[in-house]
């Protein structure tokens, strides 16, 4: 479609064509001119272990639900290819801020999954330490969480911890989101923040191409990648269901925020091939056709075809994995049902670092309600 | 695991009360390992399949396929047969029938009001609280069920040893659908299965032979009428008028427009014209086309036409609307309809697709009826109702020649419409319908 006055209109949401890609569906690998690079055999490996148990933890999890053990899952099936990519490229000192749906990045920033557990179990109010992993707790809200960091990469900015060439000191901060979380305000803002201030973060959005019911294609009549040209910094579109060349990219758009060039924005395209959480249908509103097309992109079989046809690891490999993940499931499921439930005057001690006195006074009006109940056992 | 387990209905989707048992798919007497697929369940949201949370031989099947459960229920009993409850009220072990399968019908003890917690008295009544509610709790997990028939919902009653029917899941999907129960019928396919043809011939004979009486549980599509019927049957008092017309010329441009290629693959009907007419009709009179307001005491008049269609689908009736239908072309209402209509029947209507509507067509023409006293739908102020076109005698120029007839009947909500203007409107509904050329003079 051509405009007489105002030229071609833009290429279309869907448009695949700049994807940058390391390695096929089919495995093999192919290079890229800007974003190619050398992979060792065992880094290769790793991705796959952490891919396998990052599927195995959120297909256990799902089963809990199902169980009613969870209140809800948000699940990651079928992204496992983006989050590993991005996972693996931080460096201990960067610190992410994430959704609800990055099971894998929590992996990777030493999360125990048990911990992602308690959240959606109900038992806890966070699940972590987010100074203990370098990594936020999940946030609900769409997309109100890129505010908070860029605003905490606006004060790395002000520790001067961008751009002295250290590579130990130098942080590099990263909002992941979803397509969805790109039609909100918050995530405008941040862009906006972000480039005014040369904000030393990485916009990591997977866009799995459905928010929630909606498809991506509605909401963006271009691809999303593009929007950051519009906001004044780069933007590019990475194969989110191949883990190499995610972590390629990502680490080049770390590496830039950590030396004082300011934000990127990444778009993994990628697909959510589970529902939206354990609550949602997607049979109402997707066809099985889209799904079965993008089981032939697995970001787990094509990094496997690739370790297999290569000889970079046989089945002794794959089984070992496979052990892994039970046992992990195991454990998920042993540990779930062994989370203590909070006690209600927990979250007190939650509100602020230092109790106040107005709090204080709130948690004895509160202690008095509840000793005004009988006791009976659970 | 050892020992026994019961798995409760879960919550599968954040509030929920209750669920369907769709299909199970393990039986008595089957082993399961931890997450193997045992039965799949409909809420109000999706369709779900539960995985087990525990391994070992499934000892019974506490819930029945179709039947209704509230979360909380347990609907099957897993373990090692050694270490199952011994003889007393339970019902499981008096009911299993040779083969092993077995269908225990019933709710279990709601957890849910267990969990309630006595306030302390201020008075002395230290001593009463917490063991009313401990004994009920015992009583119940200690099969009291058994013991408790009258509270027992039943399905209907069935032998035993033919609760588990053998069908092809299609022809399960068919006999759901037409509401049949397949326990009841009698099988002439190989091996003992029911056939879609023992399906169908048995809606066709009315009720299952040898069964006096079926129930069936309201739920569903089926309750939400019910409701919206009652509400709008109990509120709005209703006026039906009609008017039997010749409809020959709209059957002739149905038959017209059919060729054109505007309309290439898309369903052409006398609905399509008659949608055409209401939008243009109300136009004329858009007081039909309202709201009666009780809270604000107002009539809301609305400037757009969001044209609802009854649709009759495997699951009930549902009226899905055509948003904005006034500023569609007669080609983009032909698309809508089809669309509205095909989603509609595959059971995919978003709720959004059924909030909203102004104004609502049934088409019950399509059962060879000719006319009734449709009930408006709720938040509506007139329905319009369209009966079968039929070749009939019709005086034209004083001589009697066969004509297309059919009569439209229209309720509306006497409160605020007028029955001058509810006929107003029928008559040029009418009106288009019997010389759809007018619509090129309306404006």
């Amino acid at each position: 479609m051509t405009d007489p006055v105002f030229g071609p209109a833009p290429q279309q949401a869907t448009d695949d064509l700049e994807l940058v890609q390391l390695l096929t569906p089919e495995g093999e690998r192919v290079d890229h001119p800007v974003f190619g690079r050398e992979f060792s055999a065992d880094q290769v490996r790793g991705f796959y272990r952490d891919m396998t148990l990052v599927r195995r933890l959120d297909i256990e999890a799902t089963a809990l639900q199902r169980h009613g053990e969870l209140g809800l899952w948000p699940q990651s099936l079928g992204q496992e290819g983006a989050q590993i990519g991005a996972g693996r490229a931080l460096s201990p000192q960067d610190f992410g801020f994430p959704t609800y749906r990055e099971h894998g990045i929590a992996w990777c920033r030493g999360v125990d999954p048990v911990r992602l557990l308690a959240l959606f179990r109900g038992v806890d109010q966070g699940g972590w330490d987010p100074f203990e992993h370098n990594f936020g707790i999940y946030s609900i809200v769409i997309g109100s969480h890129t505010l908070h960091a860029t605003g905490y990469a606006m004060g790395v900015q002000r520790d001067g911890a961008v751009g002295t060439g250290d590579a130990t000191r130098d942080t590099a901060v990263v909002a992941f989101f979803g397509d969805g979380a790109t039609s909100q305000g918050d995530v405008n803002e941040a862009f906006v923040f972000a480039a005014s201030y040369n904000a030393p973060v990485v916009f990591f959005c997977q866009n799995n191409q459905w928010a929630i019911s909606e498809p991506s294609e509605r909401q963006s009549r271009i691809p999303l990648y593009r929007r950051a040209q519009g906001f004044g910094f780069p933007g590019v579109r990475v194969d989110g269901n191949d883990v190499l060349a995610t972590y390629a990219v990502m680490q080049a758009a770390l590496q830039r925020a950590r030396d004082g060039q300011g934000p990127t924005l990444i778009e993994a395209y990628t697909y959510r091939m589970g529902a939206h959480t354990t609550t949602d249908d997607p049979t109402r509103y997707r066809l099985s056709d889209d799904v079965e097309q993008w089981k032939l992109k697995d970001p787990i079989s094509r990094v496997e075809a690739h370790l297999r046809s290569n000889g970079f690891a046989d089945d002794d490999f794959f089984g070992e994995v496979a052990a892994e993940a039970d046992a992990l499931g195991e454990r998920m499921r042993r540990e779930c049902h062994a989370l203590p439930d909070p006690a209600p005057r927990d979250i007190f001690a939650m509100v602020h670092a230092e109790q106040t006195a107005e709090l204080a006074a709130q948690q004895a009006v509160f202690d008095a309600h509840v000793a005004s109940f009988e006791e009976v056992a659970r | 695991m050892t020992g026994v387990n019961e798995f409760k209905l879960p919550d599968v989707g954040e509030g929920l009360t209750e669920a369907e048992i769709v299909a199970w798919r393990v039986k008595a007497g089957d082993v399961v390992a931890i997450n193997d697929v045992i039965v799949e369940i409909e809420t109000a949201k999706s369709i779900v399949e539960l995985p087990s949370p525990y391994a070992g031989e499934v000892l019974a099947l506490l819930a029945a396929e179709g039947q209704m459960v509230e979360v909380g229920t347990s609907i099957i009993r897993i373990g090692d047969k050694a270490a199952a409850p011994g003889p007393g009220p339970e019902v499981i072990d008096t009911n299993i029938p040779p083969t092993g399968n077995v269908t225990l019908v019933g709710y279990g003890p709601r957890q849910r009001s267990l969990k309630r917690r006595a306030r302390v008295s201020t008075a002395d009544t230290a001593v009463t609280p917490v063991t009313p509610v401990v004994e009920e709790v015992a009583q119940q997990s200690e099969g009291g069920r058994g013991g408790r028939a009258g509270d027992r919902l039943e399905t209907p009653s069935r032998n035993p040893s033919s609760a588990r029917a053998l069908a092809k899941p299609l022809v399960r999907r068919l006999a759901r659908d037409l509401g049949v129960d397949l326990a009841a019928l009698r099988p002439t396919g190989p091996k003992g299965t029911i056939t879609k043809d023992d399906v169908l011939a048995a809606t066709g004979a009315g009720a299952p032979s040898g069964e006096r009486e079926t129930r069936e549980p309201i739920k569903g599509v089926r309750k939400q009428m019910a409701s919206a019927m009652v509400a709008s049957a109990f509120t709005a008092p209703q006026v039906t008028a009609w008017t039997t017309i010749d409809a020959t010329a709209t059957v002739e441009l149905v038959a017209k427009l059919k060729d054109r290629p505007e309309f290439k693959g898309l369903k052409v009907s006398p609905l399509l014209v008659v949608a055409r007419a209401c939008v243009l009709a109300l136009r004329r009179m858009p007081l039909v086309n309202s709201t009666w307001d009780e809270a604000a005491q107002e009539v809301v008049v609305k400037h757009y036409v969001n044209l609802g269609i009854a649709a009759a689908t495997p699951r009930g009736l549902v009226v899905p609307n055509i948003k904005d239908a006034h500023a569609l072309s007669l080609v983009e209402l032909a698309q809508e309809l089809e669309a509205l209509t095909t989603t509609a029947r595959e059971g995919r209507t978003q709720p959004a697709q059924l909030a909203g509507g102004s104004f609502t067509i049934t088409n019950i023409g399509v059962f060879g009826v000719d006319g009734g006293t449709p009930i408006i739908n709720p938040g509506e102020s007139a329905i319009l109702c369209l009966g079968a076109i039929k070749t009939q005698p019709w005086v034209v120029d004083g001589q009697v020649v066969p004509r297309q007839v059919m009569t439209v009947t229209m309720s509306f909500d006497h409160r605020h419409v007028d029955g001058a203007t509810g006929s107003q409107f029928l008559a040029d509904v009418a009106g288009f319908i019997s010389d759809p050329a007018l619509a090129l003079i309306t404006d």
